[in-house]
């Protein structure tokens, strides 16, 4: 299987590049926010007030990670669940984000919305959370220190593997990859409806 | 026993994340099963958690009979092990304190959540369980009329994990309570989720839609972190208790390829 190297902030030609199942590795600084930092980025953009990080063109990593061991930068590190995200997602691609890397399928809009945007959906695996970390080399909490594991944190990452989900040209792998491998004569259900 | 559970795939576990690699036919699945195990090794030998998400601490207590506890209240003792575990070990606290208002982390990953059964004997056995978030979110319960029997628990089933997708970390560890009331019915699929991966149910019946529902949910596609693919679960386990004659109560409990547990009988 090839593998795509990618560097950030991410370009437009680069993203055109990529489609579903792409396996990819991101190199150069990538941003941490979860549910509750996303929260706090579309209030600040709803009163007019400075954000805390320039956005454009930024990939964001959907992780709350483990304390880090003396000597090291930062602990476990595994995506988490990117459909809790999906009420925040469209806006954030409005504000300039070019890049996501969560866990697991997004809702329709959402899809539609990296389409429009020209941006691009990633998964890490996971559950692989001390693997990702050697791929982390530099940590910095650059907002909402406040929220502890879930502070947006600045990461400095080499080789970091993920897997293109949802592509520019709207393409979804998690779909594609169900009716492919699918030998279950089960209808595939409309959308995936279970939150969490 | 939070830092060991936290650090280390059950060998059970992992043998059958292994196997699955014979079996799996999609490319991009069988790479992601090579870093899923690649994932166990580095947490064992860099002392890193296999999983950021560590989970609630799920605790069961099997408590002899015949044993008196003196010294303090056993819940106490288990909420203070947590508190240590999670703290020694650098572990996530994850546990909100108010859950429909403010949630602020409670900063030491308690209250744990206790279930406590009086058993036969002078022995007390702990089973702890790390449960991560995303699977746990994925868990279902219903009831159907009694009429609708076996159909109904397979196609509740299925229609679970297909709805679930990527989100509880596939591939997966299923457990299934039918039976009883609503609440046991829960507690029978998490308890189930203990057993070790291969282990059936000693009921032939119960066995036998045990492996009915593990090829049932293979054929969906689904495939390790939805991407598609012939593993979708690892094992499916099954346990029943009599119900009423009006119901038939049936809970799904998803467990993620971390499925991190460990025992001990004191």
């Amino acid at each position: 299987m090839t593998t795509k190297h990618l560097t950030t902030p991410l370009t437009d030609e680069a993203i055109s590049g990529l489609r579903i199942g792409d396996h990819v590795t991101f190199t150069g600084v990538i941003y941490t926010a979860r549910d509750a930092a996303h929260k706090r980025l579309i209030e600040l953009r709803e009163k007019g007030e400075p954000l805390p990080l320039e956005l454009a063109g930024q990939v964001i990593y959907y992780v709350g990670p483990t304390p880090p061991r003396p000597g090291m930068v930062i602990g476990s590190a595994g995506p988490t669940t990117s459909m809790r995200i999906d009420p925040y997602t469209p806006a954030m691609l409005d504000m300039g984000v070019k890049g996501v890397i969560g866990k697991g399928g997004r809702g329709p809009a959402v899809r539609e919305s990296f389409r429009q945007h020209h941006a691009v959906y990633c998964i890490a695996v996971g559950g692989t959370g001390a693997l990702l970390n050697r791929h982390i080399k530099k940590v910095e909490i650059v907002a909402f220190e406040d929220l502890g594991t879930e502070a947006i944190r600045r990461l400095e990452v080499e080789g970091f593997p993920a897997i293109v989900v949802n592509d520019a040209a709207g393409g979804d792998l998690l779909e594609e990859g169900k009716r492919q491998y699918r030998t279950s004569d089960r209808p595939i259900p409309a959308v995936q409806s279970l939150g969490g | 026993m939070a830092i060991d559970a936290t650090h280390n795939l059950p060998e059970d576990v992992e043998s059958a994340i292994r196997d699955a690699k014979k079996t799996e036919r999609s490319p991009l699945a069988i790479q992601i099963i090579d870093e899923i195990l690649e994932n166990a090794q580095i947490a064992r030998e860099r002392l890193l958690p296999l999983c950021q998400d560590t989970g609630t601490a799920v605790v069961m207590l099997e408590i002899g009979q015949d044993v008196h506890i003196t010294g303090g209240f056993v819940i106490d003792a288990v909420n203070e092990g947590v508190r240590k575990g999670y703290s020694d070990g650098f572990l996530r606290n994850s546990i909100a304190a108010r859950p429909f208002s403010a949630r602020t982390n409670t900063g030491d990953n308690t209250p744990a959540v206790i279930h406590t059964d009086i058993v036969p004997g002078d022995a007390i056995h702990i089973s702890f369980m790390p449960k991560g978030g995303g699977c746990e979110n994925m868990s279902r319960y219903q009831n159907f009329l009694p009429g609708m029997g076996k159909k109904a628990v397979i196609d509740f089933v299925c229609e679970t994990v297909d709805m679930s997708g990527g989100n509880p970390c596939p591939p997966l560890i299923i457990g299934v309570g039918i039976g009883g009331t609503a609440e046991k019915a829960m507690t029978m699929a998490k308890h189930s989720l203990f057993r070790k991966v291969g282990s059936q149910n000693e009921d032939a019946e119960t066995a036998a839609l045990e492996d009915e529902l593990l090829a049932a949910v293979n054929a969906l596609g689904v495939g390790p972190q939805a991407v598609g693919g012939s593993t979708t679960a690892l094992d499916v386990f099954v346990e029943t208790f009599p119900t009423h004659i009006t119901a038939l109560p049936v809970a799904v409990n998803i467990q993620c390829h971390s499925a991190r547990t460990k025992s001990v009988t004191l």
